[in-house]
């Protein structure tokens, strides 16, 4: 392009337009007005989605980003516009999610004056940002745009805030475009080291009980086929932390389950008998490990991993293989002994059929005329998906029995706030996930506390007809909290029932097709005719109050001390 | 694991807000910096932070690694204290009387190795680099005295061992 002189606002929009961006996420105000100002000129080429509230934007922004890979963004003005954006952005930087904000500030000659929506939204994000950056002048937008997008997307990719004074806004110069390609102090991928490659081949070759554990990093490396790869060609189970599922097939027969706090029962019990413990782009959360004093202490840890911070931060390693995954993967797998591992894989599914004898059965057919309970209307999404739907989960019990129970057939295909466990993270994500992929299913779960955080997205699925699938599971509770109430402080229910509006009236009032379940009768008819749907369609479906999620390692205790009951 | 006196060495682009992003690691373990020291370093435009924390050979390995993924941080070590030699630099403001009335006054400076940076009718000030033990002896045999005002720089250090950054460095030059 050649030298134009234009304005830094419109300097935004057409950074964001060399960067690829079609759709952005976001609300308007007094300091971003020049921008937005542009976005109505440039309708035509850059979409922008009013959402309903600026925490909406940044989710809806992560939903995006994850289920295309592409970076999400949002635009939010100053003060309480940039204020409202902190927990996606946070909720972004713990789950690795690419996402540029743009926030509008005052004017530079006002900064630092508490002026009219002054925020020092950069002090307040920089520790939730992979990088933030204040521009005060016009002629400084292309670079630090350029360098956002590339920080955001590469490496461990995270969310990047720029903020953007009034007057560079407005303030015109000479535009030019030249897309970051690296800086100099940022190294995004460690050179992967071949001596490290074949050593950790060795051990696993030698390995009699190794155990493969996956997250993320998969997702986000593409490496999902070379996974595949690995784990057939090696013989080893595999399992997968929230964030990684659905990076492999939950059919495939190596997949043993998930892991952590209200993952199977096999892969907990078994990490602690594992001597080789095969970690690929996860991070070792206390969610997975429990107590660390205790995980899997009888194991060799090899640990694939392109964040060098990571490495030993919570669990020693024999080897660590920094690098890209899945040209780490591609490395090792000529390496690797075809093998099989029967008799340790025996071990798995013999505690396969004592969770499914034990907790599964029950949770699927509930006997003693209990209410529905949330696996069984996970169970239906999946008869009438047929694994082939995105799931947005949001934060708590459905959480889990959304990642326990649904099944899929293909990556990218679980959305969940894992990291920062943010309620109200799921219906603005579906958003999102839709706009991003139209051609796919997305269903939205989300508890009836969740939902109230966020429901006024109702009102950005009815300007936009973004035909997203809503199911609430109600149970009246906020039924995590109460789950450990009943467990752990002697069954004192402290502000944890839930009295609730019309959820279907209110629906209806933004005009979405709604409907509630009370009666199990009326579940299969009800989850077929919102998946038939063409349009959003609100489905209520309420559960049994009381339910808790097991298995459950409790907080503190050892991944092999996980409870049934 | 035992907490232990560890010096981190930062190296970095001259940036506004990067003090505050490293700051805010030690902030989120609850760790208190001791000392904090930003200049430039041998290299133009690269900055070198000298800090000084008390903690566990684990928590500065994992902090070192917090500091070197910001954006712009070039590198960043840890070291203890045998590993490199450092010293801090204090000045001591001293009412002029004493420096005649008091005898004494000038045997602790000149036993001290400190030197007299400026003399004025009413005050003189006296500049003493070296540890901080050597620092606190001073300030110790000053206090009977009377000291007008004291203050102590953050610690200043080079690695023994050459740090592996010399030839990164290079080619930023």
């Amino acid at each position: 392009m050649g030298k134009i002189k234009i304005s830094g606002a419109e300097a935004v929009i057409r950074c964001l337009l060399a960067e690829g961006v079609d759709l952005v996420y976001g609300y308007p105000g007094g300091a971003i007005m020049p921008v937005y100002d542009e976005l109505y000129k440039f309708q035509d080429q850059l979409h922008h989605v009013l959402v309903r509230h600026e925490q909406g934007a940044t989710h809806a922004a992560q939903g995006y980003a994850r289920a295309t890979g592409k970076v999400g963004v949002a635009i939010a003005t100053s003060g309480p516009g940039a204020t409202n954006l902190v927990t996606g952005i946070a909720d972004a930087q713990i789950d690795s999610t690419p996402m540029v904000c743009i926030t509008g500030q005052v004017g530079k000659h006002l900064l630092g004056s508490d002026a009219f929506q002054e925020t020092d939204i950069i002090g307040i994000s920089t520790p939730v940002t992979k990088w933030n950056y204040q521009v005060t002048e016009a002629s400084e937008i292309p670079e630090i745009i350029a360098k956002a997008f590339y920080i955001a997307r590469s490496g461990r990719p995270g969310p990047v805030l720029i903020d953007i004074t009034k007057n560079a806004q407005f303030d015109e110069f000479e535009f030019s475009y030249e897309k970051c390609t690296g800086i100099r102090s940022y190294v995004p991928v460690p050179k992967l080291k071949l001596d490290k490659v074949a050593e950790a081949a060795a051990i696993i070759n030698q390995a009699k009980k190794p155990f493969i554990v996956f997250g993320q990093g998969i997702i986000l490396g593409q490496a999902e086929e070379q996974l595949k790869a690995f784990i057939e060609k090696s013989g080893i189970p595999a399992g997968w932390t929230i964030l990684g599922l659905s990076a492999l097939p939950t059919d495939h027969p190596l997949n043993v389950g998930m892991l952590g706090m209200h993952g199977n029962y096999g892969p907990n019990m078994l990490t602690n008998e594992c001597d080789v413990l095969i970690a690929l782009g996860m991070r070792f959360d206390d969610r997975v490990t429990g107590n660390l004093k205790t995980y899997a202490k009888k194991a060799k840890v090899i640990h694939f991993e392109i964040d060098p911070a990571e490495v030993d931060k919570n669990v020693k390693t024999e080897v660590a293989i920094l690098g890209d995954v899945k040209e780490a993967l591609n490395a090792i797998l000529p390496l690797i002994d075809q093998k099989s591992h029967e008799s340790w894989y025996n071990e798995f599914k013999e505690l396969l059929k004592i969770e499914v004898e034990t907790v599964i059965n029950e949770e699927l057919n509930p006997t003693n005329n209990k209410g529905i309970s949330m696996g069984e209307a996970m169970e239906m999404i999946n008869k009438h998906s047929k694994g082939d739907a995105i799931i947005v989960s949001d934060v708590g019990q459905h959480q889990m029995f959304a990642c326990r129970y649904a099944k899929f057939n293909s990556t990218k295909s679980n959305i969940t706030s894992g990291g920062l466990g943010t309620m109200g993270f799921a219906l603005p994500a579906a958003i999102g996930a839709k706009m991003g992929r139209p051609d796919r299913e997305v269903v939205a779960i989300i508890g009836d506390g969740g939902f109230q955080m966020t429901i006024q997205e109702l009102g950005t699925i009815f300007q936009t007809k973004v035909p997203v699938k809503i199911v609430v599971l109600n149970n009246e509770f906020l039924g995590m909290v109460r789950q450990w109430q009943e467990l752990f402080f002697d069954n004192r229910y402290a502000s944890t029932n839930m009295i609730n509006p019309n959820f279907v009236a209110i629906a209806e009032g933004y005009y979405i097709k709604s409907k509630k379940v009370v009666k199990r009768e009326d579940l299969d008819d009800a989850v077929a005719e919102m998946l038939a749907s063409k349009d959003s369609y609100f489905l209520e479906i309420m559960v049994e109050k009381e339910n808790n999620v097991f298995p459950m390692i409790p907080t503190g205790a050892c991944v092999s001390e996980i409870r049934l009951s | 694991m035992e907490d232990k006196t560890f010096t981190i060495s930062v190296y970095s682009e001259n940036n506004v807000g990067l003090l505050n992003r490293i700051s805010g690691i030690f902030l989120k373990r609850h760790i208190n910096i001791l000392s904090l020291n930003v200049s430039e370093s041998e290299i133009e435009n690269v900055s070198r932070f000298i800090i000084v924390a008390n903690t566990s050979e684990k928590w500065v390995k994992n902090i070192v690694g917090q500091i070197e993924k910001q954006i712009e941080v070039i590198k960043a070590f840890y070291h203890t204290d045998e590993e490199t030699i450092y010293l801090e630099n204090a000045l001591f403001k001293i009412a002029s009387s004493l420096l005649f009335d008091e005898k004494q006054i000038q045997n602790i400076i000149k036993d001290s190795q400190s030197t007299i940076v400026t003399v004025s009718r009413d005050f003189f000030v006296i500049s003493k680099s070296g540890r901080r033990s050597e620092i606190e002896d001073l300030y110790n045999k000053f206090k009977p005295y009377g000291i007008m005002q004291f203050v102590r720089s953050g610690r200043i250090s080079v690695s023994k061992e050459k740090m592996e950054i010399s030839a990164l460095l290079e080619s930023y030059q």
